[in-house]
């Protein structure tokens, strides 16, 4: 009985010493940022390399979905007669879930884990170590950047996700299946509201970006500076940062959407 | 100990530590090391010699003890302080820890760009000022990809001593070179250190070349304990056991080849006759 205590206190303590790291780490990466944000080039670097980089998996992956969705959803809606609606629906699962989700969890794969093997390998090779002990805070210098540039890439690829997986669900709806051009447009336009539809997705993926990004420099930055930690750190970043967007996911949803 | 050094720069003073409550690796080393001088640290892999130059550097806070560089106490919490001591340090890493993505040249200038207002062209002059000191003023387009253990060793010298620092510490820079390098890194670091003024700490276990160039030694044992001190004359002609056993390399002395064991009998399940 007194063991099975000790084993709870000790899961806690380790639980609240775990909370407690990643808070310290990410309040020291938010005092980094404003000495980041005073050499843009650093950050427009990052961006280059995270975002841009990112563009044809994110931008592919778009449009297949986009593909598959109006597939799918035309033989759901012609049923009941309401092939007209493809546009709207495909439009709201898009900017509203698909595409802030299915986005992140692309980058957690393509970007994430890069950015966690390429800080956990320069502290391998004792760069970091180098770094500091030249009084240059290796925070400010390689994280700060990655960081802020992870915030900005995200939303504008899931907002460019969307933007071809529309445009691929009008070429599977329209070109191949023939439902009416005009009310594909019409239809989508009328019910799809720029502030809570679009706004709210864009939000979401600015949340999304934060944990991807989070998640990836913190594994790196901790890793055990070996083959294997690196290796670790890759996996841990893709596992615990598409759980951590899953769940975000559900957290989100349920505050913004539930009002009909 | 002062006495044999004249002025001392940076002093450690009976410091004891241990990562994270673990094993000591440091136990009571008292270390003075000289103005202007060569001082080397010695003694066998994993004896604390790294850990003592990352003391130095503040990387961790002493269990116990204190170093003083210039009579000011190292606080190893104090960032502000730490990184104004450190602005006075040039460190060498022992590979280099050079920045890989980007060429010879960018990485000398790496500390110039950040803590100066310098212009390119006054950075250009003073980085292949500091390439031609080691010899690699052509190599200055390279990517680090392209260069040799060697090369990247006088690389990253050059890079230490970009801002001129006053103190050099120098982490295993013989470890791993072929002959020609290795005594083209000695004559380096003697030299650098008599042009320049500079106080070098050399960390090594390579006994001939450090004693070819060191003004100073200290022998570390594998407890975190100094063995023995003194100019590398009155070292080699010491007649204790266990430097006796470090300089000529002998395989079993003091330090034992055999790691702690259980009785061999035990281990093979046989009994002593």
């Amino acid at each position: 009985m007194t063991s099975a205590i000790d084993r709870l206190g000790r899961a806690a303590l380790e639980l609240l010493r775990i909370f407690g790291h990643h808070a310290t780490f990410f309040l020291e990466l938010l005092r980094a940022c404003p000495a980041a944000l005073r050499r843009p080039y650093l950050v427009v670097a990052q961006i280059h390399a995270i975002g841009n980089l990112s563009l044809v998996i994110i931008l592919s992956s778009g449009l297949a979905v986009g593909f598959v969705l109006a597939l799918q959803m035309y033989y759901a809606l012609v049923t009941y007669g309401a092939a007209e609606s493809l546009g709207l629906i495909v439009n709201l699962s898009l900017t509203r879930e698909l595409g802030p989700v299915v986005t992140a969890l692309l980058f957690a794969g393509r970007a994430g884990t890069s950015l966690t093997a390429e800080i956990g390998l320069m502290k391998a090779g004792e760069q970091l170590a180098a770094m500091d002990m030249m009084a240059i805070d290796p925070k400010s210098r390689v994280l700060a950047p990655r960081f802020i540039a992870g915030l900005v890439s995200m939303p504008i690829l899931a907002v460019l996700f969307s933007a071809v997986g529309i445009m691929g669900a009008y070429v599977v709806a329209v070109l191949l299946i023939g439902v009416d051009a005009g009310n594909f447009w019409s239809i989508m336009q009328s019910g799809v509201d720029v502030r809570r539809d679009i706004g709210n997705g864009v939000i979401k993926s600015f949340v999304f970006g934060l944990i991807c990004t989070f998640v990836a420099l913190y594994q790196g930055y901790e890793a055990e500076a070996t083959p294997e930690g690196v290796a670790h750190g890759t996996t841990r970043t893709v596992v615990i940062a598409s759980l951590g967007v899953l769940v975000m996911d559900f957290v989100l949803t349920a505050l913004m959407f539930t009002t009909p | 100990m002062t006495e044999l050094h004249g002025d001392v720069m940076i002093a450690v003073d009976q410091v004891v530590f241990g990562y994270d409550g673990g094993r000591t690796i440091l136990n009571d080393v008292s270390l003075a090391f000289g103005r202007g001088k060569v001082t080397a640290i010695l003694g066998g892999s994993g004896c604390g010699k790294t850990t003592l130059l990352r003391l130095i550097g503040g990387v961790y806070p002493v269990t116990r003890g204190e170093i003083r560089f210039d009579d000011q106490v190292i606080d190893a919490r104090n960032m502000e302080q730490l990184f104004t001591l450190r602005r006075r340090l040039g460190m060498l890493f022992q590979f280099g820890a050079l920045f890989t993505d980007l060429t010879v040249f960018e990485n000398v200038a790496f500390p110039l760009r950040e803590h100066t207002d310098l212009d390119e062209t006054m950075i250009r002059d003073i980085v292949l000022m500091k390439l031609n000191a080691v010899g690699l003023r052509g190599a200055a387009q390279l990517r680090i990809a392209e260069i040799s253990g060697g090369m990247a060793r006088r690389v990253a010298l050059a890079r230490a001593i970009a801002l001129d620092p006053e103190l050099i510490m120098y982490d295993e820079p013989f470890a791993g070179l072929d002959p020609i390098s290795m005594s083209v890194a000695a004559n380096l670091i003697r030299t650098l250190n008599d042009t320049t003024g500079a106080t070098s700490i050399l960390v090594s276990h390579d006994v001939d070349e450090c004693f070819s160039i060191c003004d100073y030694a200290y022998l570390l044992s594998s407890q975190g304990k100094v063995v023995a001190h003194g100019k590398p004359e009155q070292l080699a002609a010491s007649e204790d056991p266990e430097v006796r056993q470090f300089i000529r390399g002998e395989p079993d002395g003091p330090v034992r080849f055999h790691y702690p064991a259980k009785p061999l009998a035990e281990d093979f399940g046989v009994r002593a006759p």
